[in-house]
């Protein structure tokens, strides 16, 4: 292993004292004079036509500055450009209850509260539609007029290989239909805006967004400015988890408020606001078909989800695909199906959480292959030890896998856990449960198709030895800055404290895609070392010609620049170095990039699920089960994640845990939940009575990290911010099953669900049934294994992606 | 009062007009709207000059007698570093002294705190020396975006006040009402155990900073 001063190690994270003491600016912190405060109406109906909006008495009313109708925003918006269907304010129809309508600017928040409350909204109210089932049925008038067919938005079948052929020959097909609930980030920090115009009519806004980049472009398509007139600057987000990921209503309408008064405005939204806004996981009912040979080895695979999408698209063309994408990547599938649909209904839009559209199916094929091992008489850890992909390898629908470590995950909580001695052993209301998973490390394509570079760094040295690293990412938490700074300050053998960081900033910072999918670390990473290795370069050359030694023999270390040979003697300091650099070549700034590899799949759908490298977790849990009242509880969880190479120790087993906690607590407790014969409200929009983890529950943790670098990542770096977070849900329901010898088919694993199963006869709860989806014929794909070429079988379709990519490559 | 918490009530609040007994706040307007009830003094609705101590200092503010805690600090003193998350009293993150016991301060009505201490994030470290527990969240990384963590660090340090070294399971309680979405809760119980004076049992934080 190489002999790093700063990565891997367990500094404290750069912006700790500051989060510590209180001095980290969120967006909510921050006031400028003559500031105005904003509100936004929100529909209180779930679906209707406008008729009128009257603002008369909103804007008789002293103090409010202005009101603001969508009329004034009528072009669309939304994050892919697939499902551009949102508007910033709507004004022909509304969606969901909470769908914004209307906003005002005031002098204070009580004034705008009051005004907001005075805009009247006439409604003609339109048929509902809450339940997917219903939207397939298509018993309902459509809530857009783009999609697949009536309230489908998007129906996907793609098969790899011949499964039915597969299923025919296995020698055991099991069939589950399983459900998982949705729910929310439920972020700490609420969203928060504050818009600034400023002279020359340039706009600023800081925010509270994990992709200021995609803000950028989605705002000032929608306020008609060109992208040099914005600037976009993300905040230190109070938590994201995929919930900041979306340009928002709020941003682009203070934006809109500003230009119009004059004035900075702000706007932070209130906690039932923030519900409204959702974008959290989807539900979805999904069925699995898998066919197995009596060796215990996977023979094929069919797996239908069908989504609940909520009012907009959103992420939700990329969520539907992610449904299906993975389940090739954690275990040899030889041969598979995917059908997907995802439907509109009218509650807030689903979008990405933590892990985006993959532990759904992560919890129903984890469970079947426990299902599968007890059936074959084979131990489950096993059972996965026995279906691991190869490394360097092409999966059915053309997933390039670079490095797996699932195998040594697998055996390090099988070890740690005492999993051999104790699993079927600990009594009954007590049991051990163990499960996998597999995730991206980043997307390998951008939201919105081009060519250039995912990530960029810029690095700039000043003569008095202080180095500055630019970079578009966003810390949302997860460490981002610290990651900057520690593959900067490694390369150029300075302290960490000594990189000063300067993110997320459109107008300053070269681009960064953005914090979701796991991305940041590998891509930014990697534009890190190059632009750090560049500036590197030209310090040692100057520097050489002062010590008079080659430039290969210098070492950047312990802020020294020294002669490998005679590190005592032929030395200066990096400061001096600079100074040699600076007066050789002028100013010393350097620049990095990262584009992905190309992935080899080139189907229809084939741009969901490649990236540069997998990252794998295994975990077991140890559950408590008590029969009288069906409530679980998590006594410890030991989990593996193959991280490849941990930048920072510390941070990346926060990572690990943080995973953990959220996916237990989405195991045990966490649903949004809507009252659908009360119009469609949301239950529980509050902190107190949308149930999550407390310190209470939370397990004792044992984080082990797999540490073989994979060359692909900086410094052989691979993702934790969502992988383990997967293997954590069904390993407490395959934990269950050990304890009390029941099976719940159902996220969260409620204790009534419990007690249902423990009732029943087939002693399992969840779902019974799967609706006929009318999927029609898949799209074919040849396997790697059959000799495919990534494209569809169907020659007609393959001309045409062909001329496609030829008229981009032109 | 069982764990010395004052207790007002979301509704006082709503009310609008406090009702709350005062000592020493000014009204600074009209007389009151109303006969004060029997040993409570009824200020209102209009504003009123609130002297207190804030972080050690003489300070005062003057707000309506509905506005909270919370808001006088974050946004009439600009001390944003007490967060504003629930707004119901929910989720700790607003956790701050008051007479050196840990109130979520949006359930406190900011003419309460009149005559008495009040002691937030900000006023935690003694110059450039960190409380201990502020120290050890650095070290231990118990911070991960940061949001709830002023509330946590304050609920930490008011369990050390009164409990040296605490057994993890006082930390779990202490935190009990801290929601952390981020899941740092291995890392605050490794940090509080090592600044209550006991071993930094294993929270990941193997090698120290600098």
């Amino acid at each position: 292993m190489a002999n790093y001063r700063i990565i891997g190690k367990a500094f404290p994270k750069v912006d700790g004292l500051a989060k510590c003491t209180g001095q980290t600016r969120f967006a909510d912190d921050l006031s400028l004079p003559r500031m105005l405060h904003c509100k936004l109406h929100r529909a209180d109906v779930p679906h209707a036509r406008i008729v009128s909006i009257d603002t008369s008495e909103a804007e008789a009313m002293p103090g409010v500055v202005a009101v603001l109708t969508g009329k004034e925003l009528p072009t669309p918006f939304g994050i892919l450009p697939v499902s551009e269907d949102e508007h910033a304010l709507s004004f022909d129809r509304v969606r969901f209850i909470g769908d914004p309508v209307a906003a005002v600017a005031a002098v204070d928040e009580d004034t705008a509260y009051e005004a907001m409350r005075k805009i009247r909204v006439e409604y003609e109210p339109l048929p509902l539609v809450f339940d997917p089932a219903d939207a397939i049925a298509n018993r309902t008038p459509p809530l857009h007029d783009y999609g697949d067919d009536g309230n489908v938005h998007k129906r996907v079948s793609m098969e790899f290989g011949d499964v039915a052929r597969a299923l025919k020959e296995a020698d055991l097909v099991l069939e589950d239909v399983v459900f998982f609930e949705g729910n929310t980030h439920l972020p700490m920090e609420q969203h928060a805006s504050l818009a600034l115009p400023e002279a020359d009519g340039r706009l600023t806004i800081w925010s509270s967004t994990q992709t200021p980049h995609y803000l950028h472009k989605a705002a000032s398509k929608v306020l008609g400015i060109p992208p040099s007139r914005l600037r976009v600057v993300a905040c230190p987000n109070g938590g994201g988890f995929g919930g900041k990921s979306d340009p928002f209503n709020h941003e682009i309408v203070v934006l809109k408020l500003a230009q119009k008064t004059g004035r900075p405005v702000k706007i932070a939204l209130t906690r039932e606001e923030v519900f409204y806004c959702h974008r959290g996981r989807h539900p979805v009912l999904m069925r699995s078909r898998m066919g197995l040979r009596k060796d215990g080895t996977i023979a094929g695979l069919h797996f239908e989800s069908l989504l609940d999408g909520g009012a907009y698209g959103s992420y939700g063309v990329a969520s539907t695909y992610y449904t299906g994408a993975l389940q090739t990547v954690t275990y040899k599938v030889p041969v598979y199906r995917f059908d997907g649909v995802r439907c509109f209904t009218n509650k807030p839009p689903c979008g990405p959480k933590r892990g985006h559209g993959t532990p759904q199916p992560r919890f129903a094929l984890e469970v079947q292959i426990d299902k599968a091992a007890a059936k074959l008489g084979i131990d489950p850890a096993d059972f996965r030890l026995r279906n691991l992909q190869p490394p360097k390898s092409v999966t059915a629908n053309w997933l390039e896998i670079n490095t797996i470590g699932l195998r040594k995950c697998i055996e390090a909580v099988v070890q740690a856990s005492g999993w051999r001695e104790r699993r079927g052993k600990l009594g009954r209301g007590r049991g051990l449960g163990i499960a996998c998973s597999s995730y991206i490390t980043g997307a390998g394509l951008p939201i919105y198709w081009n060519k250039m570079p995912h990530s960029g760094v810029m690095v700039k040295l000043d003569r008095g030895g202080g180095v500055t690293a630019y970079c578009g990412a966003t810390d949302i938490g997860q460490g981002s800055d610290t990651v900057l700074a520690s593959c900067v300050a490694e390369i150029l053998g300075v302290d960490l404290l000594d990189v000063r960081i300067c993110v997320a900033d459109t107008d300053l910072t070269p681009v960064d895609l953005g914090s979701y999918s796991s991305r940041v670390t590998l891509m930014m990473g990697n534009a890190a070392i190059q632009a750090a290795e560049r500036a590197k370069d030209l310090v040692a050359r100057a520097a050489a010609e002062k010590l008079e030694v080659p430039p290969s023999r210098l070492v950047f270390s312990d802020n020294r620049v020294f002669d490998a040979e005679e590190p005592e003697k032929r030395w200066m300091s990096f400061a001096q170095a600079v100074v040699c650099a600076e007066a050789k070549w002028g100013t010393v700034a350097t620049a990095g990039s990262y584009t992905p590899p190309q992935s080899p799949g080139r189907y229809r759908g084939a741009g969901v699920g490649p990236t540069p490298t997998y990252s794998y977790s295994a975990c077991v849990v140890d559950l408590s089960a008590d029969e009288e009242t069906g409530a679980l509880r998590a006594n410890k969880i030991w989990i593996a994640h193959d991280i490849g190479q941990a930048i920072n120790r510390n941070l990346a087993i926060g990572q690990v845990e943080g995973g953990v906690y959220m996916g237990l607590s989405e195991a045990l407790m966490e649903e949004m939940a809507y009252r659908p014969r009360r119009q469609g409200v949301h239950k529980i929009p509050s902190m107190l009575e949308y149930k999550s983890l407390t310190s209470m529950e939370m397990p004792e943790v044992e984080t082990i990290l797999i540490e073989d670098p994979d060359d692909r990542g900086p410094f052989g770096a691979k993702e934790v911010g969502q992988g383990p977070l997967l293997p954590i849900m069904p390993a407490v329901a395959n934990a269950l099953f050990d304890a009390l010898g029941v099976r719940v088919d159902q996220v969260p694993i409620a204790p009534e669900l419990v007690l249902e199963a423990l009732s029943r006869e087939d002693r399992r709860a969840g779902p019974k049934s799967y609706p006929d989806l009318r999927i029609g014929k898949p799209v074919r794909i040849l396997t790697p294994e059959e000799g495919g070429d990534g494209y569809e079988v169907d020659q007609e379709r393959k001309q045409k992606q062909k001329r496609r990519e030829e008229r981009t490559k032109a | 009062m069982e764990d010395g918490r004052i207790r007002v009530t979301r509704r006082d609040v709503l009310r609008g007009a406090g009702a709350a007994a005062l000592v020493g706040a000014v009204a600074a307007g009209q007389e009151p709207a109303a006969p004060p009830a029997k040993g409570l003094a009824r200020v209102g609705p209009g504003a009123v000059r609130v002297p207190f101590t804030l972080n050690g200092a003489a300070a005062e503010v003057s707000v309506e007698p509905r506005v909270t805690l919370l808001d006088a600090l974050r946004d009439r003193l600009d001390l944003t570093g007490t967060k504003r998350i629930c707004d119901h009293g929910a989720c700790g993150g607003c956790t701050v002294f008051l007479d050196g016991k840990p109130v979520n301060s949006c359930l406190v009505l900011a003419v309460d705190v009149s005559g008495r201490e009040v002691t937030t994030i900000e006023g935690l470290a003694k110059g450039d020396d960190l409380h201990p527990v502020q120290a050890a969240f650095v070290k231990h990384d118990a911070a991960m975006c940061g949001f709830c963590t002023p509330g946590m660090v304050m609920s930490c340090a008011a369990l050390l006040s009164v409990t040296k070294n605490p057994t993890e399971e006082q930390i779990r309680r202490a935190v009990a009402g801290n929601l952390c979405r981020c899941g740092t809760y291995p890392h605050v119980f490794a940090a509080v155990r090592e600044a209550g004076g006991g071993r930094g049992a294993d929270g990941g934080a193997g090698e120290a900073a600098r």
